[in-house]
């Protein structure tokens, strides 16, 4: 099984023992505390200031460990339930300008470049694509075809039918429940 | 939960991100955006929190480039055989490495995102979750990124 080649560590995580850093990741996960003054709320929880807090968040977002800090919605509650990952087999030479022109687009939330898995799975381009109902997202899913070069290309959607699962990765060592 | 224009100017001026300050809840509603609301901290802190309450927000905090954080990211996909999806499900949710799982309509049926500290653990945990259902996992690492962007307008 190959895996993810392109993605080397930028930060190397130290090794020994939990530090701050690590406290702030775990108290994090539980989500910002809903008070005037939630960056000192989490700072007494962990043993830190709240200046030292802020600085430490701020250092996550400029370094891009994080993109932003803020709420992420569920979208199936702003009444966006119909979901697919539309795929599509894009020839290797195309697939960098189709993705460019694909992101950014309305209702796509997503778009990368994956491997194929011949012969089960021709696809190379993913994309998540976002509608209130489906017919809504296979009218985008036209609309992008037409609009970005993919008309005629093979694709597939896949419709969301089942959600198990929806949280954010783990971080922070020895934090594991 | 029924949204009113002030969730929803909320909900999208937070998704860009809260300003990092001392009191932040403050700052939001001191904005010009949000002058015409007329919000003071309290309401701020009031609407999230219900917002939060309803389900609304899954989260809030940082949104995670997982290979800048040293960590390891692949998609993942298995055939499931109908009957056992539920088993099945119930057994990749159970490795805390998997941060999201959903049923498709495809036979390949299971798609999951792992999330692991290192980028060796990927095929580790693929590996467990192999010995653990009897079945194949595919990985589908990231090799490009065109677009990422998880906002939402309310």
């Amino acid at each position: 099984m190959d895996v993810n080649g392109a993605s080397v560590a930028e930060r190397v995580r130290p090794a020994g023992p939990p530090g701050d850093n690590d406290r702030l990741l775990r108290r994090l996960r539980d989500g910002l505390p809903l008070v005037a003054r939630p960056f000192l709320a989490i700072g007494q929880a962990i043993g830190q200031s709240e200046a030292g807090v802020i600085a430490a968040i701020r250092d996550l977002v400029e370094t891009g460990a994080a993109s932003r800090f803020g709420i992420i919605v569920d979208h199936a509650a702003l009444g966006f339930t119909a979901n697919a990952m539309v795929v599509w087999d894009v020839p290797d030479e195309r697939v960098d300008a189709v993705g460019a022109a694909l992101g950014g687009r309305r209702g796509v939330s997503l778009c990368y470049r994956r491997p194929r898995r011949p012969p089960v799975w021709p696809y190379n381009l993913f994309t998540m694509i976002h509608g209130r109902n489906r017919d809504e997202v296979r009218a985008l899913v036209e609309e992008l075809a037409d609009g970005c070069g993919l008309a005629g290309l093979p694709r597939e959607l896949l419709f969301t039918v089942r959600r198990f699962k929806q949280t954010a990765p783990c971080y922070g060592r020895d934090g594991r429940e | 939960m029924e949204l009113d224009a002030i969730d929803r100017a909320l909900i999208n001026r937070l998704q860009d991100g809260l300003p990092l300050t001392s009191r932040p809840f403050a700052a939001v509603a001191a904005e010009p955006a949000m002058a015409e609301f007329g919000l003071d901290e309290d309401m701020v802190i009031g609407r999230v929190a219900a917002l939060r309450e309803a389900g609304v927000l899954s989260r809030f905090g940082p949104l995670y480039n997982a290979e800048r954080m040293g960590g390891g990211l692949s998609l993942a996909a298995m055939a499931v055989p109908a009957e056992r999806l539920d088993a099945v499900a119930a057994l990749v949710n159970a490795f805390p490495e998997v941060a999201h799982n959903y049923a498709r309509d495809h036979a390949l049926s299971l798609w999951f995102v792992l999330a692991t500290e290192t980028p060796e653990r990927v095929a580790e945990v693929a590996a467990a979750i192999e010995a653990r259902t009897g079945l194949a996992v595919r990985l589908f690492p990231k090799l490009a990124e065109y677009a990422l962007d998880l906002r939402f307008e309310a």
